[in-house]
């Protein structure tokens, strides 16, 4: 093992009013809904207007949240670009299948096309940064954005680069919703944020967002936290995840944490992947989240900005915590997440 | 950081062959596997060609052994048969023997379940179970839950046409780090309405066989395909004395930052992926003695990579070809076919011939190899080429 890597710089769009980096959470979006989308920050003030009514959600919220990062992280440029996205520019994938049904595969025009490609995110900011590094974006359900840290760790650890982009970015589209309504992934009844872990039904309540971060490995005055540890597992048992939370923290080498942060969504049938830790970990402050943002595949990329934060302000606002610790100094952060059973991941952030 | 990364296994389906034997007797013997389209509805089916495979959905049931409620797309299908030939080849019995991991790669993942469905599954609830095979990770899932593993690293790149390579990449770095011991990687892609429509609006479909590097060529044929290669840690090889096919010896990726979809005019992120790669085995360009070329037969892609393999190699070049004229285009599988085609090159000794060449290129004097060479091949570099300018080469050598 090598360099250390770092949280340089961060940058969240949300559902919440998380665009602006000098508040923490104190302004809350109550929804009472069962799908919601992220704020747009005022894009026009970073994409000239022309370009930007061509763009889809995802691009623009790539473009201006890795703009913010790297203005957070005091840095012009990166080494690398590396993005996770579960659906890509969803819309667009839409409006290209359905013009083929609709227009029996004529009159089509590529633009929708071109923006479906899962990379286009990263490459459009490949192109508005001039950044001709090392380019790659993945895409694998609720461990895409991980996939990208483990990635980016992989060569700050190795100096093979010092400053790398990574976020994790997702769009919502009508027909998605439609179509995950009626297999009940996302929940028939509205319900409101602060309530939904006791809905006691089926389903999340849909979100989307893009969450940007420059990760290095060199400590700055910007610095918000060490990513220590990340791990993946395609698959996890509901009765190990406690267990392999422990054999995590052992590979490295914690004996305890100070916070755990949990990606659980109100989900009658899934949440339960998150007893196992909430019992294990009972004397531990918890936080949850997307109560605040919704469930997308990137959803847990919102979890990094959330423990970045709570790590360098060293406070929680009241509006994430699941129980109530009192603790005086928050060193060491454990994220856990999954999506109906599938793609878990265990990520371990330090105070740096 | 200095481990060698073995290559001990592979599996491939194409439009050339079921299998790693009937690709390679196809490419010797100059075989493409190109024709009108048959399994897909589509109004472009005489303006088109591409490389299908000729096996069904329901065949690929029945030999993987699903039940009547599987909701695979396409993509997974493939992708299943070239992994589990790819373990076979390896040897490999218990595949959590070892810390084992998979990364794949797709750009349609489910999109052919999608544009067949799209409408009907509003009404329809016997075919809403696909409604969660759409996501591109969902392929890979299936990968890994035929080749039992579990409890491990498994993740999907979509690069666009460069998405394999940089699975191997990613792959090859994971065990040099000794993250993992052994890694499966490569990619799939089928067919769909969606690509075909997507590049037929872009205008870069040959309505003909596509000629890659001829100063005459229309345009690329869709293919495809899926391809696995097996990659083991140094320890592993020893241990279980393994037989190692060829090494992944170096690799890089760049970005163009030019454009969306066309590549820049010089090659610039090509020339880097190249640099990047060389770098990384430590090897001179006069040590390449194969390059199997991305050559798509776009007017665009094969001026901008001539241009960059003359940067890189001088009016030297060593023999290169494009195998896409063989398959097609076969997308986000084509990086992980051709590396499988590169190893075949290093086993067998020789060059593959690049079809349908006639007239060399305006531009420059690059003339690309045009019949089966027999040589000792050493190592062979293979580029692959994206979307958003994503660029990406990697060497295979014979020794470590």
């Amino acid at each position: 093992m090598g360099s250390k890597v770092y949280i340089n710089g961060i940058c969240a769009i949300s559902a919440q009013k998380t665009f602006d980096n000098t508040t923490f959470l104190e302004e809350i979006e109550l929804y009472n809904d069962t799908v919601i989308n992220a704020i747009d920050p005022n894009y026009k003030e970073f994409i000239p207007p022309a370009s930007a009514r061509r763009m889809a959600k995802g691009i623009k919220m790539g473009i201006v949240a890795s703009k913010l990062a790297l203005k957070d992280a005091t840095l012009d440029n990166i080494d690398a670009i590396i993005t996770g996205t579960g659906l890509g520019c969803v819309r667009d994938s839409e409006k290209f299948v359905s013009a083929i049904i609709d227009h029996d595969e004529q009159f089509l025009t590529p633009t929708s096309f071109i923006q479906s490609t899962h990379n286009t995110v990263a490459g459009q900011i490949a192109l508005e940064l001039q950044c001709k590094g090392y380019n790659f974006t993945y895409v694998h359900g609720s461990n895409s954005f991980e996939s990208a840290v483990l990635d980016a760790k992989l060569q700050l650890e190795h100096d093979e680069a010092r400053h790398i982009l990574i976020g994790g970015v997702d769009e919502l589209a009508p027909h998605t919703i439609k179509i995950h309504r009626l297999i009940g992934h996302i929940k028939a009844e509205s319900v409101t944020a602060n309530t939904v872990l006791n809905s006691n039904s089926k389903g999340a309540v849909f979100g989307e967002g893009g969450n940007f971060f420059v990760l290095s490995n060199e400590q700055a005055a910007s610095s918000y936290a060490e990513v220590q540890a990340v791990k993946l597992f395609n698959t996890l048992n509901k009765s190990s995840v406690y267990t392999q939370a422990i054999e995590f923290l052992k590979e490295n080498k914690i004996d305890h944490i100070d916070a755990l942060i949990l990606g659980c969504n109100g989900d009658v049938e899934y949440d339960s992947y998150y007893e196992g830790l909430r019992d294990g970990f009972s004397n531990v402050q918890q936080l949850y989240y997307k109560q605040l943002t919704g469930e997308f595949y990137t959803a847990s990329s919102f979890a990094y900005w959330l423990g970045a934060k709570v790590l360098k302000t060293q406070s929680i606002p009241n509006v994430v915590k699941l129980n109530s610790v009192d603790k005086k100094s928050m060193d060491s952060v454990l994220i856990y997440n999954q999506y109906r059973g599938e793609n878990h991941s265990f990520t371990l952030l330090r105070k740096c | 950081m200095s481990k060698g990364v073995a290559i001990t296994g592979m599996g491939i389906i194409s439009a050339i062959g079921n299998n790693v034997e009937e690709n390679h007797q196809a490419l010797i013997h100059g075989k493409k596997g190109i024709s009108r389209v048959s399994k897909i509805k589509t109004i472009h089916k005489d303006d088109i060609m591409v490389g299908e495979i000729d096996r069904t959905n329901q065949q690929f049931e029945e030999q993987i052994g699903l039940s009547q409620d599987n909701n695979y797309s396409r993509t997974a299908l493939l992708g299943v048969v070239a992994a589990k030939e790819a373990i076979k080849n390896a040897g490999i019995t218990n595949i959590n023997d070892c810390k084992t991991g998979l990364i794949s790669s797709t750009s349609v993942g489910g999109m052919d379940k999608t544009e067949m469905y799209y409408y009907d599954y509003l009404t329809n609830t016997s075919t809403q179970k696909y409604i969660e095979g759409h996501h591109a990770g969902d392929s890979t899932q299936k990968i890994a839950e035929e080749l039992g593993i579990e409890e491990s690293l498994v993740t999907t790149i979509s690069t666009a046409c460069s998405s394999a390579a940089n699975a191997i990449m990613m792959g090859a770095r994971l065990i040099k780090s000794g993250q993992l011991d052994r890694v499966i990687v490569g990619g799939a892609d089928c067919l769909s309405k969606f690509t075909i429509n997507g590049f037929k609006t872009l205008m870069i479909l040959s309505d003909t066989y596509n000629t890659p590097f001829d100063d005459n060529r229309k345009g690329l044929n869709l293919g495809e395909a899926a391809a696995f290669l097996v990659l083991e840690s140094d320890a592993v090889v020893k241990a279980n004395h393994k037989k190692v096919l060829a090494y992944v010896k170096g690799y890089g990726n760049a970005n163009d930052a030019y454009h969306q979809t066309a590549s820049s005019d010089h090659g610039d992120g090509a020339t880097l992926a190249m640099e990047k790669a060389l770098k990384v085995a430590n090897l001179k360009p006069t040590d390449i003695d194969y390059i199997n070329a991305h050559g798509t037969a776009t007017a665009n892609n094969d001026l901008s990579e001539g241009r960059a393999i003359i940067r890189i190699f001088g009016n030297e070049a060593p023999d290169f070809s494009s195998t896409k004229a063989y398959t097609g285009h076969t997308l986000a599988a084509a990086g992980a076919i051709e590396a499988v085609y590169a190893v075949l090159a290093i086993q067998n000794s020789v060059v593959y011939p690049n079809l349908n060449f006639e007239t060399p290129m305006h531009e420059f004097g690059l003339r690309p190899q045009l019949t089966l060479k027999e040589k000792s091949l050493n190592t062979v570099m293979s580029n692959s080429f994206g979307f958003g300018g994503n660029c990406s080469t990697l060497i295979f050598s014979k020794g470590a």
